[in-house]
């Protein structure tokens, strides 16, 4: 555990808790299901560790054969962005569906 | 006697509807099966509705619009649920001719499941050069994605036959059903034919049918389809 921490990791840290409180809030709310509320503390988890030792970042980067510690999290950031928004696009197609089967029925009534 | 179900998928077709109505039933009055015209007023804010009504078509309205897809699966389970022994749909906007439909009806009382018009086999068409590098392009990602090649897979001219009605399920809700359909097809083991149909097209047509730019969109949503 380092010593002291930069300005910016502290905001990073409480930026995640509060994203993390989110999360558990909606989860309480039944908002959102267990799977997507373990899904993103693991994030949020993985996030902290990366604030917090971003050193253990650059031998993770070593051993991916990228070059710093920092691009690593840019990489994983950007591709599980790409992932989530592909999903979203999934669920309103979904959910689209779903309306038109609401407005068949109506108008086959 | 059998019936047949014309089903006209429609979205603010009011200035032209009332003629495509009755240019039908004018062209279909001969047929010796009992019919029906469907109109699927998909949320227009117009008359398409009324006029129709007025016309003596049957109208199934969406409170909102939902898109060609959603209204033209609703035209098909208005005919599941009611016992129609064939249905046709057929474009609202008068690039179709009915004329055409004696000859779909033959194809399915012949034994197809499915029976399609194609634009491209009908060599007298003049279709604009660039709705020509669409529509071959959506041939195209049909066969990419389902693995069946048709020279027009987004014609909306199509009949089915009591076979087919049942087992047809679209989910998608917009012009990609065109390419879903055929998805359908496969997954159901329908057999189809396409036979040549006219096609007129008109500055209202094209400035209601599909845009061109549309198709990558198309794509876009069978692939989020792929993934559901």
């Amino acid at each position: 555990m380092p010593t002291f921490f930069l300005p910016i990791q502290i905001v990073f840290v409480l930026f995640i808790l509060f994203a993390a409180s989110r999360a558990i809030l909606r989860f309480k709310d039944g908002e959102i299901h267990l799977g997507a509320l373990i899904f993103w503390l693991i994030v949020w988890v993985g996030a902290t560790l990366a604030v917090i030792f971003p050193d253990k970042t650059s031998q993770l980067a070593v051993f991916l054969g990228i070059g710093r510690g920092a691009d690593v999290i840019v990489y994983l950031s950007l591709a599980l962005l790409f992932y989530l928004v592909f999903r979203q696009n999934v669920l309103i197609e979904n959910l689209e569906t779903k309306i038109s089967k609401l407005i068949r029925e109506i108008a086959l009534k | 006697m059998k019936t047949l179900a014309v089903i006209l998928p429609a979205y603010n077709e009011a200035k032209i509807i009332g003629q495509v109505i009755k240019q039908l039933k004018q062209d279909i009055k001969n047929l010796k099966v009992n019919k029906k015209i469907i109109v699927v007023n998909d949320g227009s804010s117009d008359k398409t509705a009324a006029i129709s009504k007025k016309c003596g078509a049957l109208v199934l309205t969406h409170k909102i619009n939902r898109g060609y897809g959603a209204a033209l699966q609703t035209g098909i389970e208005y005919a599941r649920r009611h016992d129609i022994d064939y249905a046709i749909t057929f474009d609202s906007d008068g690039q179709h001719d009915s004329q055409d439909i004696l000859k779909v009806l033959q194809a399915l009382k012949k034994g197809s499941n499915i029976v399609v018009g194609s634009r491209f086999l009908n060599k007298e068409n003049k279709i604009p050069f660039i709705r020509k590098i669409i529509l071959k392009f959506a041939n195209f990602v049909t066969f990419l994605f389902f693995g069946i090649w048709v020279s027009d897979t987004q014609s909306g001219f199509r009949g089915f036959n009591r076979q087919a009605i049942e087992k047809i399920n679209l989910s998608t809700n917009n012009m990609e059903v065109s390419s879903e359909f055929y998805a359908e097809v496969k997954k159901n083991k329908l057999s189809f034919t396409e036979i040549p149909i006219k096609v007129r097209y008109t500055q209202y047509s094209l400035s209601k049918g599909q845009h061109n730019l549309n198709s990558f969109n198309v794509m876009l949503k069978l692939i989020y389809k792929l993934f559901r």
